[in-house]
């Protein structure tokens, strides 16, 4: 497909401006931190775009965990049909 | 008015009921009885209570609390908009078990006292198993089965609980209990089940994305919320509650970025809500347990609506995965910008349900000077957008283009996303009426610069970090193991161990019983079977023969004795 057939949002230049205007937003939201004051319960609220870096690192450090987890945790789709479906026509054999 | 006698529950419970008996009845039904019982519950006056003697107990089967009347006002109100997203493509078992099982939770909210309470606890049980069946296939008979028993469990605990309660206090009152004995606990325990909150958080995940696209939905309001509502009413201010709504939260999280199942994602993440509101609950202010009453009647909307999206979806495409949709906003666009105001309502975002009723959560804790609790409210604030705001409409509009090209969703579904989506964006504008409604005054603003720059902070960047780490995000054909796993692989082949080793053991037990038995048989056949000498045919004469004996030996004894 052309790349102009595509839908607008697909099309690789707008994605790119759309990456623009997302970092524009995004120094906006830290420089109006410097006009407002956070109530300071726990003494770091208030420093220089902490709600920012502190959303970043902590959903960077969830995605890592998650990955690592995964590790551990990630079984097949068909993990509990095929070994219960054994198990229950051994069952129902036992069983009379 | 006249007074209200009835249980506005039970008019939804009997009327889903009759709901089989034909399509037109059905239509109509779905249709008038939230209204009407919604009208029940704000005519009857503020603290109304309907007493009724049992067995020596004061039953109060309606009493009418600021708390109970918010979340039946909002089970309604699910239960209409639910219906008219459902009434066309559900089954008549769907609608009908679907209304059994809103009437059952209604009825709770608005219980007096804990045997009522059990009783519609249980109703609820049966009608959103009989929702899940609805389904009609294999794998959504089996989840169904999980779930109930699950379900059967916290029940028992409950009720073990209640009958212990009553037997030391002599109450059945359903009001604010102190933690003094195991009963407590027991009924702490049976509410904490149906929340979703750990070991046993796995039943939501598992049963409720194998229901039909509406059965989810429905499925997605009732039981946690209640559960919700009786910890509100039961233990506000209990400690124990902040360790396992936060747990809760970042579970729900940490599970759903593994997931690729798009109901699957939405159902962990609302482990991850309602830990939010367990969280508020346990911090036991009145702002606090205010956000845990605002936030579950903001979720149910909110997550009704994700779920109604994710419905369409499947109802159109008849995927599920991630990694098989993607692009359907080029021919989806309503479904895909509906799901979005879901998911942006959820993430918390400023001028969205969601924003005004968990921030009040996060600054009860600040007030309070909780700083783990508040870093990590904060951090699951985040999280919330990463795992559901973003993720799902992401992986399910937009990714990659899949190739399909579905049709929008019918015009019935539609219409209850609109209503549902209006609703998250007015209530985030226009919080007014939500809050004079709450359990407490309300004395918070959500409007303030700070709360706005902090809270977009903590999004976009939170969204940043999602497109940056998108790589580590590629979705995998696979499901993550949980504590389920017990109860589906351990258990299950303990199970098949003992019920094999059991009937081996029966059947050695039987061969024995037979020999020995055959033993039996065989001594008495040799003294009286065909050739025994006990069955052997005789001859006259000697029958003749030993009757002579026998009146000889007579005469005999006649004339010694």
């Amino acid at each position: 497909m052309n790349d102009q057939d595509k839908h607008w949002l697909l099309r690789k230049e707008n994605i790119r401006k759309l990456w623009m205007i997302f970092i524009a937003i995004l120094a906006v939201t830290v420089v109006a931190g410097f006009f407002v004051h956070q109530h300071d319960h726990f003494g770091i609220e208030d420093s220089v775009g902490f709600f920012a870096w502190y959303g970043f690192i902590t959903c960077v450090g969830m995605v890592v965990f998650a990955k690592l987890l995964g590790v551990f945790l990630k079984r097949p789709e068909d993990y509990y049909d095929s070994e219960s479906g054994a198990g229950t026509d051994k069952v129902e054999v036992d069983h009379d | 008015m006249t007074e209200l006698l009835f249980p506005p529950g039970l008019l939804l419970v009997i009327g889903g009921l009759l709901m089989p008996l034909g399509a037109k009845i059905r239509n109509t039904l779905i249709f008038i009885l939230p209204v009407l019982c919604m009208i029940l519950i704000w005519s009857a006056p503020a603290n109304y209570v309907v007493t009724l003697p049992f067995l020596g107990f004061e039953l109060e089967p309606i009493k009418i609390t600021t708390t109970g009347r918010l979340f039946a006002t909002v089970f309604s109100l699910m239960a209409l908009v639910g219906g008219i997203f459902a009434y066309k493509q559900a089954s008549a078992l769907e609608l009908s078990a679907a209304f059994v099982y809103a009437g059952s939770a209604i009825g709770v909210t608005l219980a007096g006292d804990l045997i009522t309470l059990f009783v519609f606890w249980e109703i609820m049980a049966i009608g959103s198993t009989l929702v899940i069946w609805a389904a009609r296939h294999d794998a959504a008979y089996r989840a169904s089965i999980r779930y109930l028993m699950v379900h059967l469990l916290g029940g028992l605990l409950l009720m073990i609980g209640i009958a212990g309660h009553v037997v030391e206090t002599g109450s059945i009152r359903f009001e604010a209990l102190e933690l003094e004995s195991i009963s407590q606990y027991l009924i702490l325990a049976g509410f904490l089940i149906n929340a979703g909150a750990p070991p046993l958080s796995a039943w939501i995940a598992d049963a409720y994305p194998e229901a039909s696209p509406s059965g989810s939905v429905f499925l997605s309001a009732f039981t946690t919320k209640t559960a919700v509502f009786t910890l509100l009413i039961a233990f506000p201010g209990t400690w124990l509650l902040i360790p396992i709504g936060i747990y809760m939260i970042f579970y729900g999280i940490i599970y759903a970025l593994l997931e690729n199942d798009m109901r699957r994602i939405l159902a962990y993440s609302i482990v991850n809500q309602v830990g939010f509101m367990v969280t508020g609950i346990g911090l036991g202010t009145e702002m606090a347990l205010n956000g845990a009453a605002a936030h579950a009647f903001a979720h149910i909307i909110y997550k009704a609506l994700l779920l109604m999206s994710a419905g369409a979806v499947l109802y159109q495409t008849g995927k599920r995965r991630c990694t098989d949709l993607g692009g359907l906003f080029q021919t989806m666009p309503w479904t895909a910008l509906l799901g979005i105001i879901g998911a942006l309502a959820i993430s918390s975002f400023p001028f969205t349900s969601g924003f005004i009723s968990k921030s009040m959560i996060a600054q009860s804790a600040a007030d309070q000077h909780l700083a783990i609790v508040w870093f990590a409210l904060a951090a699951a604030s985040a999280g919330v957008f990463l795992h559901a705001g973003i993720k799902f409409p992401w992986f399910v509009f937009f990714q990659k283009d899949s190739g399909m090209r579905p049709a929008e969703a019918p015009r019935n579904m539609l219409l209850a996303m609109v209503v549902f989506a209006v609703f998250c964006v007015g209530l985030g504008v226009y919080p007014e009426p939500l809050y004079a409604i709450l359990p407490f005054t309300v004395t918070y603003e959500p409007y303030t610069a700070a709360h706005l720059v902090a809270q977009f902070q903590l999004l976009l960047f939170a969204g940043l970090a999602f497109f940056v780490m998108l790589p580590m995000m590629k979705r995998t054909l696979t499901i993550s193991l949980d504590f389920d796993w017990f109860y589906r692989f351990v258990f299950k082949y303990l199970g098949v161990a003992v019920v094999s080793q059991t009937s081996r053991a029966r059947s050695q037990l039987e061969n024995k019983a037979q020999a020995t038995l055959q033993r039996l048989l065989n001594y008495l056949d040799k003294h009286h079977g065909v050739t025994g000498i006990l069955s052997q045919t005789w001859p006259t004469g000697s029958m003749v023969l030993w009757i002579g004996v026998i009146l000889g030996s007579y005469l005999l004894f006649d004339i010694v004795f």
